[in-house]
């Protein structure tokens, strides 16, 4: 159990998706403009990473035992393009009230190479059923926290007075970066 | 520019250089620019990738049915990924580690999935040929001088050959290699760009960020609906 919470705050703090490994940060950039639509996009990720952690899992059993690992890449980006899709046709006829939350958000999903990069973390870790799904929904987990403190700054800098060639992307990476430079405070968590 | 491969070129490494001006392919960008050899292995990799699924795509482009032409294209770039996976693991042993899970993710680069979707699906394999070559070099010259800059100011080397030593006048700013520096070196040669009025996504007050490769999934080839 110990090791799990290890693994999920390490996912999440220590080693950020987003601040410190630079994945996702396409929608990270892009869909923080409003807290509530980046909190839609965090729950989103959140879902769709857990789920295909776990789906991962199971289905690099299926290549080793055939022989094939080395079609990992390709197996999973097909199956997580899958998946987002299946999610979607099932919150859509099942779930109208989730869908209608996330649905904008889910398209977007494929593109982002968070949800390949944790199946891949995960398979190159040899990481357990369990370990997986944690380290999935952890990883997910920091990059809702960084989307939705991104997008809480983002509104507050809107009134404020930038020099007008800073304005636009790079206020945004300078916030970034000073985000990146706070979130290095929690390497000294003893763990 | 007469000669049209020529053009194609020219294209994709000035007027549409994929990172200082359509802005796309972010991820690998900040992440492998640690030193400017790292940026090299990275674009040349994804260079490689870039111009034979250009070509494939290219030479199927009537047999591949538009409904499901994504998925085909994800297949064609992720086949040519994992060739070039193995062979820098057989041969460029120490890039491969220090790049590490970028070379895998190169499969869900926007640049290359963009280039199938908007260029090589519409137009002859030497073209596409040409325009992958254009593309690949804009995206390493891009990645090699934001590498130059980090490497310089972080490390004082350039390609791993000491430039200058830390003194009390200057101390490399060891930041500048670490996560937070790639936002701010990206930031500030974004910033320089709209200063001299370059073109580029970022370009406008507000209308710029709009073509950021995320809230505009149809450029990057994503399955937007």
């Amino acid at each position: 159990m110990g090791e799990l919470i290890i693994i999920a705050i390490t996912a999440a703090l220590l080693s950020n998706v987003v601040l410190s490994q630079f994945l996702g940060i396409c929608s990270f950039l892009g869909v923080s403009t409003k807290t509530d639509v980046a909190v839609g996009m965090g729950g989103a990720v959140v879902f769709v990473i857990t789920v295909a952690s776990a789906v991962a899992y199971f289905l690099y059993l299926l290549l080793d035992a055939l022989g094939i690992t080395y079609l990992d890449t390709i197996v999973f980006i097909l199956v997580i393009a899958a998946l987002v899709q299946i999610v979607e046709s099932f919150f859509k006829k099942y779930v109208p009230s989730l869908y209608k939350a996330l649905g904008v958000y889910l398209p977007l999903i494929t593109t982002n190479c968070a949800v390949l990069g944790v199946a891949l973390t995960n398979v190159q870790n040899k990481y357990n059923f369990w370990q997986s799904v944690v380290c999935g929904f952890g990883t997910a987990f920091g990059y809702l926290i960084a989307i939705v403190i991104l997008a809480g700054i983002r509104e507050r800098n809107a009134n404020n007075d930038v020099p007008t060639p800073f304005k636009g992307s790079p206020i945004v990476m300078i916030t970034a970066a000073l985000m990146a430079m706070a979130f290095f405070g929690f390497a000294n968590l003893a763990i | 520019m007469k000669n049209k491969h020529l053009d194609a070129i020219y294209n994709g490494l000035l007027r549409e250089n994929p990172i200082f001006v359509l802005m796309l392919g972010m991820c690998p960008t900040l992440a492998v620019t640690t030193s400017a050899i790292n940026g090299a292995g990275m674009g040349i990799s994804t260079t490689v990738v870039l111009i034979l699924s250009n070509m494939l795509i290219a030479a199927l482009r009537k047999i591949i049915p538009d409904g499901v032409r994504m998925p085909a294209y994800i297949v064609v770039v992720a086949t040519f990924v994992t060739l070039v996976d193995f062979i820098m693991e057989a041969f460029t042993y120490s890039l491969y580690q220090s790049l590490g899970l970028y070379i895998p993710l190169i499969v869900v680069n926007c640049i290359i999935l963009g280039r199938a979707e908007a260029y090589a699906s519409k137009n002859t394999v030497t073209m596409s040929a040409c325009d992958g070559i254009g593309m690949g070099l804009g995206f390493t010259v891009a990645l090699v001088i934001l590498g130059l800059v980090r490497e310089f100011l972080g490390a004082g080397t350039a390609f791993g050959i000491t430039i200058y030593e830390a003194s009390a006048v200057f101390e490399p700013i060891s930041i500048i290699t670490k996560a937070p520096g790639a936002f701010l070196v990206l930031a500030m040669l974004s910033a320089l760009q709209n200063k001299l009025k370059m073109k580029s996504a970022t370009n406008g007050v507000n209308g710029g960020e709009e073509k950021g490769c995320a809230s505009d999934c149809e450029s990057c080839g994503g399955e937007c609906h």
